[in-house]
C-alpha cells in the first residue's frame, strides 16, 4: 500500500507549552485512520498542521509526496484541491446558501456550466442525507447536525482523494451518526477515499476505523488496528477501551 | 431548607464546635466569622458533625480547612460524625485536595515591566501590520497580473455596500458642515464688511480639506468597522480556515475586493461631499449675507482654482486604502473569542481615523512645501 501521509518527529509548541514532541505516524491509501486521545492532547492541532493551517516547530509532514515544511505555493494550491476538510462546526460560508456553499469550489475551479453544477450539487446533497429543500437555506437557518452534513457535502464537492474530518459524529443524533458512519464506509469503498478523522464516538470508532493512533503524552502511544489496542500501555487507551473489549 | 447552626463550647480544657442542620456554602461566611472571633486556649478540640443533616462540598472543604488550621496550631482535633453520606463527602474533599496543585497565579509585573510590555506589544503590533501590508502587496502584484482573477462581483457588491448606501449620510453630513462653517464665518466677515470672501473661504476649505476628511471619517466609522466585524466573525466561525483549506486565498476573496472597492468609491463620495458642502454654504451666504447664487458662482469660478478640487479628490484613494487595510487587518487579528470582535472593531475605527488625519497632515505639509 502506498503511504499518503507520513509525519516524522513532529514538534509543536504554543508559547512555552509543548503539545507534540517526536510524534510519528503514517497513513496508507484507502485507510480510514482515526486520531484518538484525551482532550487537549493536540488532535485538532495535528489535523490543522496536516492541512497547512498551522505551522509546526520541528519535524516533517509529508502528504502525497510533498513536504509541507518546504512546499511552494503552486504545489500547495495543487494539494489543497486534492483534499476536503470538515471542520468541527461545519464552517460554512455564512453569506452563501447551503447550495452555493457546495457549488463554490465547482464554480471557482472548473468551467462547468450552471446546469451541470446544479446536478452535482443535488447529488451531493442527497448523498449526505440532507433534504433538497434545505439547499436554499443559509447556514444560520439550519441546525448543527445539518451544518455538519452540509460541510461534508462541500468537502466532497470536488471528489477529493483525501478527507479530513474533525469529530464528524459529535453533535449528531444517534441515527444520523450511524448513517454518517455507513456513508463514510461507502465513500471509501466507492471512491477509494483515504480518510483521517478525529473521533470520540466509540461506536463510530469500532464501525469505521481501520487503524487508530492514540496521542498521549505528546507522542503516539499506540498505532495500529483496533484488535491489538488492549496491548497498548497508554492509560487513556486502557480506560477508553476497557469495558468494550 | 433548615439553615445550619453552630454551638460553641470554649473552655480552658476543650473546644467543642457542634454543627447542626444543613451546612451549605451560604452559611460558610457566618460560621467563619463565629470561629474567627474565638480565642482558643484549649489544646483539645472536637468538631461535632453528628447533628448535621447535610453537608455540601464547599462546606466540607471549610470543615477540612478548619481541622487543618486547628492541627497546625497544635490542637489535637477529632472529628465526630456517624452519617455515612457526610463522611463520604468529607472523604471526597480530602481525596481531591491533595492531588490538586496550586492554581497557576498570574505573574505580578512591576510598573516598569508593564510599560516595557506595552511598548513591546505596540512594536509587535506595528510589525504585524507591516507584515500584513507586505503580504497584501505581494498578493496584489500577483493578482493584478491577470484581469481574470479580479473578483468583479465582490467588488461591485462592496461598492454598493460601502459607497452607494453611504451616499445619504455623506450628503447630509457635508451639507450640515457647509452650513455650519458658512454660518460661523459669516458672522465674522460681516464685522469687516468682507461678505464676498466667504466664497474663497468655503471653496478652499471644503474642497481641499473638509470634504475629504469628513467623508473619510464617516466611511471609517461605517465601512471600517463593518470590515472588522465581518472578517472577525468569519474567523471565529472558521470560515477563513475553511477557505484556506479549499485553496481560496482570503486575500484575493475578501481583502482585495474590499480595498479596491473603497479606493474606487471614496473619491466619488468626496465629490458628492464637495457638492453638498458648497451648496450648504451657498444657502447660508444667500440668507445671511445676501450673496445671490449667481454672484456666489461667479466669484467661485473666479477665485477657487480647480487644483483644490483635484487635491481633495486625490486624497480619496489614499484614505480609502488606510481605512480598508486597517479595518481588514483588525478583522484578521480577531482571536477565537467574541470579546475580541468588539475590541478590534473599536481599535479599527480609532486607528483608521487617526491614520487618516496623520495622512492628511502629511499631505498638507507636502503640498504646501511643493507650492500646490
Ligand atoms: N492557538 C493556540 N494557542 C495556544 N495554545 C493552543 C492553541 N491551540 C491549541 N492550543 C493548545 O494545544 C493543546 C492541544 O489542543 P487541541 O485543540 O489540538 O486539542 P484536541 O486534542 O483537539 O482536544 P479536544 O479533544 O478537546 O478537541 C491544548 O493544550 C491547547 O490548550
Ligand atoms: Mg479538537
Amino acid at each position: 500500500m502506498k503511504k499518503i501521509i507520513t509525519v516524522k518527529a513532529l514538534r509543536t509548541i504554543f508559547d512555552k507549552r509543548v503539545v507534540h514532541d517526536g510524534l510519528d505516524l503514517s497513513v496508507e491509501e484507502g485507510e480510514i485512520y482515526g486520531l484518538l486521545g484525551p482532550s487537549g492532547c493536540g488532535k485538532t492541532t495535528l489535523l490543522r498542521e496536516m492541512v497547512m493551517l498551522q505551522k509546526f516547530d520541528g519535524g516533517h509532514v509529508n502528504i502525497f509526496g510533498h513536504d509541507l515544511g518546504s512546499i511552494n505555493s503552486t504545489n500547495a494550491q495543487e494539494l489543497r484541491r486534492q483534499w476536503g476538510v470538515l471542520f468541527q462546526a461545519g464552517a460554512l460560508f455564512s453569506s452563501l446558501s447551503v447550495k452555493d456553499n457546495i457549488a463554490l469550489p465547482l464554480r471557482e475551479y472548473t468551467s462547468l456550466d450552471e446546469k451541470m453544477i446544479e446536478e452535482i450539487v443535488k447529488f451531493k446533497i442527497n448523498l449526505v442525507g440532507l433534504n433538497l429543500r434545505d439547499g436554499n437555506l443559509f447556514p444560520s437557518q439550519i441546525s448543527g447536525g445539518m451544518k455538519k452534513k452540509a460541510g461534508l457535502a462541500r468537502a466532497l464537492a470536488m471528489d477529493p482523494k483525501l478527507l479530513f474530518l474533525d469529530e464528524p459524529t459529535s453533535g449528531l443524533d444517534p441515527i444520523s451518526a450511524r448513517e454518517f458512519d455507513s456513508l463514510i464506509l461507502k465513500l471509501r469503498d466507492m471512491l477509494g477515499l483515504t480518510i483521517v478523522m478525529v473521533s470520540h464516538d466509540l461506536q463510530s470508532i469500532y464501525d469505521t476505523l481501520d487503524k487508530v493512533a492514540i496521542i498521549d503524552n505528546k507522542k503516539i502511544a499506540y498505532e495500529g488496528g483496533l484488535d491489538a489496542i488492549s496491548s497498548s500501555k497508554s492509560k487513556f487507551a486502557q480506560t477508553f477501551f476497557k469495558e468494550n473489549i | 431548607m433548615t439553615r445550619s447552626q453552630l454551638t460553641i463550647t470554649n473552655s480552658q480544657e476543650e473546644l467543642v464546635l457542634s454543627f447542626f442542620g444543613e451546612f451549605t456554602l451560604y452559611d460558610i461566611a457566618t460560621r467563619q466569622k463565629e470561629i474567627d472571633a474565638l480565642n482558643v486556649a484549649a489544646c483539645v478540640a472536637t468538631i461535632d458533625l453528628s447533628g448535621l443533616l447535610f453537608i455540601d462540598t464547599s462546606a466540607a472543604i471549610f470543615i477540612d480547612k478548619l481541622q487543618d488550621a486547628l492541627i497546625s496550631k497544635n490542637v489535637t482535633t477529632s472529628l465526630l460524625c456517624d452519617d455515612s453520606k457526610i463522611n463520604a463527602t468529607l472523604a471526597l474533599v480530602k481525596k481531591y485536595k491533595n492531588n490538586s496543585e496550586n492554581l497557576a497565579t498570574e505573574e505580578k509585573l512591576s510598573v516598569t515591566e508593564k510599560i516595557g510590555k506595552v511598548i513591546y506589544d505596540c512594536f509587535v503590533g506595528f510589525l504585524s501590520f507591516m507584515h500584513f501590508i507586505g503580504k497584501l502587496f505581494a498578493t496584489k502584484l500577483h493578482y493584478l497580473k491577470n484581469v481574470k482573477n479580479m473578483r468583479f462581483r465582490e467588488i461591485a457588491f462592496e461598492i454598493n455596500e460601502s459607497g452607494v448606501k453611504a451616499l445619504g449620510i455623506i450628503a447630509i453630513t457635508s451639507f450640515l458642515i457647509g452650513v455650519v462653517v458658512a454660518y460661523q464665518s459669516a458672522y465674522q466677515l460681516k464685522i469687516y464688511g468682507a461678505n464676498i470672501f466667504i466664497v474663497d473661504m468655503l471653496g478652499i476649505s471644503i474642497l481641499r480639506e473638509l470634504a475629504p476628511l469628513i467623508t473619510a471619517i464617516v466611511i471609517a466609522g461605517r465601512s471600517g468597522s463593518a470590515f472588522t466585524a465581518q472578517i472577525g466573525a468569519m474567523k471565529i466561525t472558521q470560515e477563513l480556515d475553511a477557505m484556506e483549506t479549499m485553496g481560496f486565498d482570503p486575500y484575493v476573496f475578501l481583502v482585495m475586493p474590499r480595498i479596491l472597492a473603497l479606493m474606487i468609491v471614496l473619491p466619488i463620495l468626496i465629490f458628492v461631499s464637495d457638492l453638498l458642502g458648497i451648496f450648504g454654504g451657498m444657502l447660508v451666504a444667500n440668507v445671511d449675507l445676501n450673496i445671490t447664487t449667481q454672484l456666489f458662482l461667479d466669484r467661485f469660478s473666479e477665485v477657487v482654482a480647480v487644483k483644490h478640487f483635484f487635491i481633495g479628490v486625490a486624497k480619496g484613494p489614499f484614505f480609502a486604502f488606510l481605512i480598508a487595510s486597517i479595518g481588514i487587518y483588525r478583522g484578521l487579528r480577531v482571536k477565537d473569542d467574541t470579546q475580541s470582535i468588539g475590541f478590534n472593531t473599536t481599535k479599527s475605527v480609532v486607528e483608521s481615523i487617526f491614520a487618516v488625519i496623520v495622512c492628511d497632515a502629511v499631505f498638507s505639509i507636502a503640498f504646501t512645501n511643493l507650492g500646490i
